[in-house]
This record gives structure tokens, C-alpha cells and sequence, in this order.
């Protein structure tokens, strides 16, 4: 069967996603360009005994490599030399978009133009010459409305036709003169810049004298999407705006839609499917061990991951919304002079507020920044936002310790995680990364309704991603620490303290000896914090022996504070606190930090240094209260 | 002479020099920030920072430290 391959070029906001996944369906292939983190989309399509592939490359505005998807797109024709180019232009943007068309025809690839978006041109009062367009450009040009799957067929059958396509070059006069006239500019160009600025202004005048001819605007209109955007953005009514959107959000996902859905799926998991597993278990008379494994270790473990995944889905699911409906870039455009202070651009601030919920989705979400430089100091500081698992942390001891004031405990923390994070930022931007700011250059597309099938495909292509960890490297992470916690060096330990987990964590202990928190227990809460933040307290609770937690919950919950009551002060909880805050994130984050950070160095380095840094101001907290008397 | 930051919203100049120097020159040049383009500065961020014009027909979003190095002449005629 011969393949063909096809790639569909074009700039962001042009609904080339939509066009994407209207070809390819859910017959679609997410994985990475070689070596970095930009997202490679790969479709395959059958076709009259023809397999065509359908590469979606990254959103550019121009070809000039001046960031890391334009350099991708440049490789990828310069190298993979695709049968056919579809060009998909926004024709309600088509001066600039346009742009593009020429530097791609420039490069003889065989290209098809594909005027989008047609429906929101005419709103604008365009009316675009299609044939006169075709001349200027040499090349077939369709037109479609993507959103509502005009003019899809016609794309559909140019894919049949694919080779054919390609040699149907049209030729023109026009574009003749124009390349005459760029080589002798690249002539006359001595200093040896082919992408000077002489060529840049050609281009733009070619596009002029094409549109000329080949563009009818009426008296301009004021669009919806303007009028809109008034309000949205408005001097004084855009911050309460913005800070509404952002509840909405947060409350959908932890009030009203994610968090009930997690909790209802955290009682079926330790429930019903743990009672399944246990009959069944029991029925098969399997071994103490393997029961031990698969209700404790693996149930326990991997079920305590797996019940945020109703919460991530949601959170994903209305970032997709947003992204797609053009807020997103309303947001960096708002907060881009508060952000500018820590030194990194207003695309940084809907990550970190994510990270509020959860970690994970944080570290992802920084892919927004264009500089490699802004991406990875935002990766690196995105933990040090409390996420929601450390919330049942900082409840437990604030109850035991600082009943009345569990609320100002908790905001504190919060703020020493944002105040961290901002030093941090700060030292990175001046150390490790280091050099002059990139310019911030963002375009505001229109107000725009997403389609169903791109807000659903986006949101599973990024929790996918959670739930994949979630059966692998918290898989094996969970049988580990169940190893660990149910023997010892001469088999199965009867009581946990005497497990190897035990001795790890009398090993770790000694490293918070200064802190006033240096018991193996809470060595082993530190450690399996690790693996989930949550696990903080599930573990002080296995390790303090509370009577299993299921049905009398208030006498569990009672017991524990006493045992911790006794073992902890005030201030020594307070610094563990602090600790657990700012220390090593989870291993779904590391997981995360791996894939975003493309290398083990950064990972570990990430990993790692905030475990120090949790150390030193712990330290400090507990040492800094016992010589102001606070002891 | 006066450059892009001076401009008020609602206000529409022509570009006159595009002063911005390095890669991003040729980033805002690409985006049609080029001389002789029309650009109406549509609005400013509720912080005061970045502005919002309108090049071509699009809408595109800098910092007034960039705006600051476009020198413009302002026109009479709505866009």
C-alpha cells in the first residue's frame, strides 16, 4: 500500500486543529518532535488503497526559526519532504496570515492553500476572490468553514488526489516576478542576512498589491468578539471579571463537578472494589502476602492516585474550553505586568494558579510560554503552589496545634509557598537562566465557541498522560513501598515498625534531628509524601497504629491527634508543616517534570532542590521560634 | 516625532521605524509591525501594561518597553 504524507501548515488561532481532527477523527497520534516537548500530531487516513498520513505541525507565524516550532516546521519540510503542504489560512486574518503562504511557497513545497474561517471574513465584511488569489499564489486555493464542516469534503477529496494535487501547480506570472524580484534582493542583500528586512517588507508588499485586487472590505465593522472584548478587558471591570472566571473554575472543579466525582470514586475504590478484590481473594484462597499486595499496596496505592482523576479531567476540560474560546491569551494579558516583576510574562500565571489544585496539570500547562528559558523557571517553581493534596496535611495538625486559627495557619502557608516561588523565580532568572528578557509578543484572537470534538480530544489527549503514570510509575512505586512496609531483612514483619520502611525512615530521621521532628514515623510520612502528598497523613496514621480508618473515622481521627499531639510541639509541627509545603513534589509531578523537562538532569535537579530548600527553611522556622521563645 | 507608547487608544498612527532591535525586530516584523503599517492602538491592560493594537486586521498585544522603540506619525483618517 503506498503511504502519502500529508502536513498541514499554518498560524495558531487559524482552526487548524479543528481541520485536523475533522480528517483524521479519533484516528490520531500524540507523541513528541524528536528531542523536544512541542506535541506532534500524527493521523492516519485509508483511502482508495492509500494510506495518508496527516501530520498537524505546530502553529507558526513565519518560517524564520525564531522560536523552537518554527525551527520544527522548518526541519520537517526541509527534511521529511511531505507530498502535500495544506496551508490553512484564516481568511477573516488574511494579510497576515498570508504571510506564511509566501515563505512556505518560497520553499517549492507543494502547498494548497485553505482559506478558513470563511464565515467569520464575511462577518467582518471580506469578501475574498478565490481564483484571483489562486493567481497571485500560483497555487489551487479551497475554502471552508471548519467549525460547521463546510467545504471538509472538498479538503477530503484533495487528499485522495493528494500526488496529483501536487503536481497541479498552476504557475503564474505574478508569482514569477514576485520570486525575480526576491532573488534580486537576496542578491543585492551583501551582508550575507537572507531574512533581512528588505525581504520582510516584500513580502508584506506583495500581499498588499495581491489583496488589492483579490479583498472587497466593506466599511469595517465592529465585531461581536470587539464589543465583547470591551468588557472583558476592561481597565476597571477586567480584574473582577478575570477573578470570577477563575472561581467558576476553581469551584467547578473542587466543589461542584471534580471533587464530588473523586470522593465518589475514592468510596467506590476502597468500598466496593475493595471488598470485591478481598472476597474474591479469600474465595481463591489466595496467600496472606498476595492479599496484603493487592488491597494495601496496589488498591491502596494506586486507588489513591487514581481518584483524582475525575478532578484532573475536570480541570483539563474547562482549560480546554478556555483555550479554545480565546480567554486564555485575555489572561496573560492581564497579568502580564504583575508576572513581569517575578521576571517571567503573563503566560505564566494560569499554571501556577492551577497549581493550586494540582501540580501535575501546573507543570504542563507552562508549555503556553514561548521562551524555553520562561518554561523551565515556571516548571521548576510551579510546586511550591500548595496543591490540594497537601490541604489534608496542613488540616490534621492545624486542628491538634492551632485550634482557632486553622485558617491563618493555612493562608501562611499558601503565601511562604507564592513567596518561595517568587524568590526562586528571581534567583533562577539571575543564575541558571540567565540573560536578556524576551519581548512580549502575543496576538489577541477573536472571541471564538470551540467545537465539542476539539475540546474533548484536547482534554484526553492531557489526561492521558495522568492516567498512564498512574498505572506505572505509581504502580510500581505503591507495590515498592508495600514491600518495604510489610518485611524485614528476615521476612514478614508483624508490626510495621519493625518493617524495612521502619528502618528507612529511623534513617531518614536523623537528617530532621534539628528540625524537632526526627521520629522514624514521620522519616516514613516524609517518604511516602513522595509518592502522594495525601499520603502524609494516611501514613502517620498506619505508623501511630490508628485502628483501621473506615468506619469509626472521629475515634481514628482522635487517636491519631493524640499520638501526634504527643510527639510534635507547635512549633516542630509547624516547621514539619513548612517542610511538607516546600519539600521534593510528588511522583506524579516528577513523572510530569521528566516528560516536560525532556532530561533526567533537570528532573533530578528539580526534584531535589527543593528538598534542601524545604530542609534549610524548616530548619530555620523551628530554630528561629526556639530563640524567640515560641518553643 | 513620537513613538507608539505616546499614542492613545483609539487612536491610529503610521509606522514610521520600527527601533526594537535583535530577533525581535524581525518577530515584530513578521507580525506586519513593518514601516508604513497602520496601527490603531485599541486599548490598554487594566495594570497599565501591555497595550492592545490593531495591525492589519488583527489584534496583536506588547509591552509599552517595545512601543516605546516604534516611532509613528499620527493620522487624521479612521482606520
Amino acid at each position: 500500500m503506498s503511504v502519502i504524507t500529508v502536513a498541514l501548515a499554518g498560524n495558531p488561532n487559524t482552526g487548524k486543529s479543528t481541520i485536523f481532527n475533522a480528517l483524521t477523527g479519533a484516528r490520531q497520534h500524540i507523541g513528541n518532535w524528536p528531542g523536544v516537548t512541542v506535541e506532534k500530531k500524527v493521523g492516519k487516513v485509508s483511502k482508495g488503497g492509500r494510506q495518508i498520513n496527516i501530520i498537524d505541525l505546530p502553529g507558526t507565524y513565519s518560517l524564520n526559526e525564531y522560536s523552537l516550532e518554527e525551527k520544527i516546521v522548518n526541519d520537517y519540510l526541509l527534511r521529511e519532504k511531505p507530498d502535500l503542504v495544506i496551508n490553512i489560512v484564516d481568511a477573516s486574518n488574511i494579510e497576515r496570515n498570508l504571510y506564511l503562504t509566501l515563505q512556505l511557497l518560497e520553499k517549492n513545497v507543494p502547498t494548497v492553500v485553505n482559506l478558513n474561517m470563511m464565515d467569520e471574513a464575511k462577518i467582518k465584511g471580506y469578501e475574498v476572490n478565490i481564483e484571483t488569489l489562486g493567481e497571485y499564489l500560483g497555487v489551487p486555493v479551497i475554502s471552508t468553514v471548519a467549525t460547521s464542516k463546510k467545504g471538509i469534503s472538498q479538503l477530503t477529496d484533495l487528499l485522495d488526489a493528494a500526488s496529483e494535487a501536487a503536481s497541479t501547480k498552476t504557475g503564474s506570472r505574478l508569482w514569477a516576478e514576485y520570486l525575480e524580484e526576491l532573488a534580486r534582493l537576496k542578491k543585492s542583500h551583501k551582508d550575507g542576512d537572507p531574512e533581512g528586512e528588505e525581504i520582510i517588507e516584500a513580502r508584506y508588499h506583495y500581499i498588499n498589491k495581491m489583496l488589492d485586487k483579490a479583498l472587497v472590505k466593506d466599511e469595517e465593522k465592529v465585531t461581536f468578539s470587539e464589543r465583547l472584548d470591551e468588557i472583558i478587558t476592561h481597565r476597571v471591570l477586567g480584574i473582577p471579571i478575570f477573578l470570577g472566571i477563575m472561581y467558576l473554575m476553581f469551584q467547578l472543579t473542587f466543589a461542584w463537578v471534580g471533587q464530588p466525582v473523586s470522593d465518589w470514586l475514592d468510596g467506590f475504590v476502597n468500598g466496593p472494589l475493595a471488598e470485591t478484590a478481598d472476597g474474591a481473594l479469600a474465595a481463591v484462597g489466595a496467600a496472606k502476602w498476595l492479599h496484603s499486595l493487592v488491597i494495601d499496596g496496589i488498591i491502596g496505592g494506586v486507588g489513591s492516585v487514581i481518584v483524582f482523576v475525575p478532578l484532573i479531567f475536570t480541570l483539563f476540560l474547562l482549560i480546554s474550553i478556555l483555550d479554545g474560546t480565546g480567554y486564555m491569551a485575555r489572561v496573560a494579558f492581564i497579568m502580564d505586568r504583575a508576572m513581569r516583576r517575578i521576571g517571567l510574562s503573563g503566560k505564566a500565571f494560569l499554571p501556577m494558579l492551577i497549581g493550586f489544585g494540582c501540580n501535575v496539570p501546573a507543570v504542563m500547562g507552562c508549555r503556553a510560554l514561548d521562551s524555553e528559558k520562561d518554561r523551565r523557571i515556571a516548571i521548576m517553581i510551579a510546586p511550591f503552589m500548595s496543591c490540594g493534596a497537601r490541604l489534608p496535611v496542613y488540616a490534621l495538625f492545624a486542628a491538634i496545634f492551632f485550634p482557632g486559627s486553622e485558617s491563618v495557619v493555612t493562608l501562611s502557608l499558601y503565601l511562604l509557598g507564592i513567596f518561595i516561588a517568587i524568590i526562586m523565580a528571581l534567583v533562577f532568572k539571575n543564575t541558571l537562566f540567565k540573560g536578556a528578557a524576551e519581548p512580549f509578543l502575543m496576538e489577541m484572537p477573536p472571541y471564538r465557541i470551540p467545537t465539542l470534538q476539539t475540546v474533548l480530544l484536547q482534554t484526553w489527549e492531557k489526561g492521558k498522560g495522568f492516567l498512564v503514570r498512574a498505572g506505572t510509575i505509581i504502580f510500581s512505586m505503591s507495590v515498592i513501598i508495600w514491600l518495604l512496609s510489610s518485611y524485614n531483612f528476615s521476612g514478614a514483619a508483624e508490626e510495621i515498625n519493625e518493617s524495612l520502611l521502619a528502618a528507612i525512615g529511623g534513617i531518614i530521621a536523623p537528617i530532621f534531628a534539628l528540625h524537632g521532628f526526627g521520629s522514624w514515623e514521620t522519616g516514613v510520612a516524609v517518604l511516602t509524601g513522595i509518592l502522594a502528598k495525601e499520603a502524609v497523613v494516611s501514613t502517620l496514621g498506619v505508623v501511630y497504629g490508628v485502628a483501621e480508618l473506615a468506619e469509626e473515622a472521629v475515634e481514628a481521627a482522635t487517636q491519631l491527634q493524640a499520638s501526634i499531639g504527643a510527639v510534635f510541639t507547635g512549633l516542630s509541627a509547624y516547621a514539619f508543616l513548612v517542610f511538607t509545603l516546600l519539600y521534593t513534589p510528588c511522583m506524579a509531578v516528577i513523572g510530569t517534570f521528566k516528560k516536560e523537562l525532556g532530561s533526567w538532569k533537570w528532573t533530578l535537579f528539580s526534584a531535589l532542590y527543593p528538598f534542601v530548600l524545604a530542609w534549610l527553611i524548616s530548619l530555620l522556622v523551628y530554630r528561629g521560634g526556639l530563640l524567640l521563645g515560641l518553643g | 516625532m513620537i513613538t507608539l507608547k505616546e499614542v492613545k487608544p483609539g487612536q491610529t498612527v503610521l509606522v514610521d521605524d520600527v527601533k526594537v532591535t535583535g530577533q525581535a525586530r524581525l518577530r515584530f516584523m513578521a507580525m506586519g509591525v513593518i514601516k508604513g503599517a497602520q496601527i490603531k492602538v485599541k486599548k490598554v491592560a487594566p495594570l497599565g501594561d501591555p497595550i492592545e493594537v490593531q495591525v492589519k486586521s488583527y489584534n496583536l498585544s506588547f509591552r509599552r518597553s517595545e512601543a516605546e522603540q516604534i516611532v509613528v506619525v499620527p493620522i487624521s483618517a479612521p482606520m
